[in-house]
């Protein structure tokens, strides 16, 4: 950038800087970008603030109250904590599962590849096919005439196990997690080989001279170096699963039991034709990922930067 | 300090384990798609089929296949319009900067973490503006941009590695903005555009909430279509279609996944931020 200058100085009136063409050959994805994610954005909080609680009215501006009405919906609180429930057992989950798997493998294991392919392949195949099965597997029939998952169950000799998964009033979005962390855990798996394997061996080495044990090798060396790894899993399963909405869809559909906020906007928009409230809905939605999503961001360009 | 015998036999004993249980929807998908119609009830999901039947499979290649086309005009088209941005925007970014580029970075990368609900009720209104509403060329322009943010990260972290001294090189001999690309970046920018076709294909072959907001029962993918014959409260469910229907929907990424395994991991990596 500097030679740029120097360019401008000596030719004053004459060449362009130097950078120009670079911001020219990006200028159509800033245009895109500025558009359609921060222009589109702008504009959904625009028809949030609105009237519109139908396809005719004018959007108008009822200072945000759509915003605090919301609450008053009898099927928003629900959805809400659908959500929350959902969010805290998959992110747990897949975190959990794909951390012991990788902890299991880490030290090298034979047919390695294999077990990760198979880990791993669920992630390449849609929420809506795997709904498909899953709808299947988690079908809440009493036991006489039990399919799916209940009736392995039984024939495992593993009755207590039974349930009624996603339609259990209260428990059931921790159902809903079960083929979400069946997709996403090997993900987490991959994160957390790649990270364990970033250790360097002398260091576990180091830590084993000085009369560590194989427990404390993993408790004060290697752990502490996979914060990075767990952080990032946090994140992108967090925005997954706050988002979700295939899944539900597939295995579902609309119903008030297992309602969160990614299908209402859709119900608000497709079927009660309110775009106020869908718009609005989005918001929230948009917020929370931001939330936490944002930190993350202006973590890791400044961890770059030192970098 | 290898570990012990023991040790390592329970720790392939439970890493088995846990294989059987990620298999077991692929299992029940697969035998129940070969049963007879009359063999494929959900009481007796966990008998092999008797009678092995590709009736399920004609008829979920009947139903499924103008999805099939769509899906892969959508995903192709999207996925390498997308990459061919990224790779430009991803040379630009790391190679040659201008002021606030890496706050232009950073907005790019925030498009990528948005829930698309948040932008899909006044999208749709501006692809009926501009009489994109329900064809496939609207879906494939919605793919586009909003894949161009992880497209971007993907390049710029791949071209982060290309030393300067060679963009300096050839800059010194008199080398443009284009003509650096096409001697220099492109040449070695195989394995990024793997990583990215691959991503992108997956992700946009498997998208159903931008086909449901955007689309149209002409230009529906796959997965819409495949919801749709699962419907719910159905009267008579053919489930052995069904599940070959799931299937079929699933092969494509599947096949992908299988023979180009070692990029997807490299994409997903990328998706964490870490390139």
């Amino acid at each position: 950038m500097a030679r740029g200058n120097a360019g401008v100085r000596r030719l004053p009136g004459g060449r362009a800087p130097r950078w120009l063409p670079g911001l020219l050959l990006v200028a159509p994805s800033i245009l895109a970008i500025g558009l359609f994610v921060y222009g589109l954005i702008f504009w959904n909080l625009r028809v949030a603030v609105s009237g519109r609680h139908d396809e005719v009215t004018p959007y108008g501006f009822d200072r945000g109250r759509n915003f605090v009405d919301l609450w008053d919906d009898p099927s928003w609180p629900p959805a809400v904590r659908h959500a929350l429930l959902f969010t805290v057992v998959f992110v747990g989950g897949a975190l959990l599962l794909g951390a012991l798997l990788a902890f299991l493998m880490e030290k090298g294991i034979a047919a390695e590849a294999g077990f990760r392919a198979v880990y791993l392949f669920p992630m390449a195949i849609s929420f809506i096919a795997a709904g498909v099965v899953w709808r299947w597997l988690m079908n809440p029939a009493p036991p006489e005439r039990a399919v799916g998952l209940n009736q392995l169950f039984g024939d495992l000799g593993l009755d207590a196990l039974a349930n009624d998964w996603w339609q259990n009033p209260t428990w059931g979005m921790a159902a809903m997690a079960i083929p979400a962390i069946w997709q996403m855990s090997g993900y987490v798996m991959a994160l957390y080989l790649a990270g364990f394997r970033g250790v360097p061996d002398e260091l576990r080495e180091a830590a084993r001279v000085d009369g560590a044990s194989e427990w404390q090798v993993y408790r004060y060396v290697v752990f502490p170096q996979l914060r990075p790894v767990t952080l990032s899993a946090l994140i992108i399963l967090g925005h997954i699963s706050l988002k979700v909405f295939d899944l539900i869809m597939a295995i579902a559909g609309k119903q008030i039991i297992t309602y969160v906020p990614a299908i209402a906007t859709y119900v608000e928009v497709f079927d009660r034709h309110d775009p106020a409230n869908g718009a609005t809905i989005a918001t929230y939605l948009l917020l929370a990922v931001a939330l936490l999503v944002i930190p993350y961001l202006v973590w890791s360009v400044r961890a770059e930067r030192v970098r | 300090m290898r570990a012990s015998p023991v040790g390592r036999t329970v720790r392939f004993a439970v890493l088995l384990a846990f294989l059987v249980v990620f298999l077991i929807p692929v299992y029940v998908l697969v035998v129940t798609s070969f049963k007879p119609l009359d063999e494929a009830d959900p009481a007796a999901a966990w008998e092999l089929p008797s009678n092995w039947s590709l009736d399920g499979w004609s008829g979920a290649w009947e139903t499924l296949r103008p999805g099939l086309a769509n899906s892969f005009k959508i995903a192709v088209t999207g996925s390498l319009i997308a990459a061919a941005l990224g790779s430009l925007n991803g040379y630009v970014l790391s190679k040659w900067r201008f002021p606030g580029s890496d706050a232009v970075f950073t907005l790019f990368l925030f498009g990528m973490f948005i829930p698309y609900q948040a932008v899909m009720i006044p999208l749709a209104g501006l692809l009926t503006r501009m009489e994109l509403a329900g064809t496939i060329r609207g879906l494939v322009l919605a793919h586009v941009v909003y894949g161009i943010p992880i497209c971007t990260l993907i390049f710029r972290n791949y071209y982060v590695t290309i030393p300067n001294e060679l963009i300096e090189a050839a800059r010194v001999d008199g080398a443009g903005l284009l003509r650096t690309y096409s001697s220099i970046v492109l040449p070695v920018s195989g394995p990024a555009f793997a990583v990215t076709l691959i991503w992108q294909f997956t992700s946009l072959w498997n998208d159903f909430l931008f086909a449901v907001f955007l689309g149209a029962p002409d230009s529906w993918p796959v997965t819409v279509m495949l919801n749709n014959t699962a419907g719910s409260g159905a009267v008579a469910v053919q489930y052995n279609q069904q599940m070959a229907a799931a299937l079929l929907a699933s092969l494509p990424t599947l096949v992908v996944y299988l023979l180009l395994g070692r990029f997807f991991m490299r994409g997903l990596m990328a998706g964490a931020l870490k390139g």
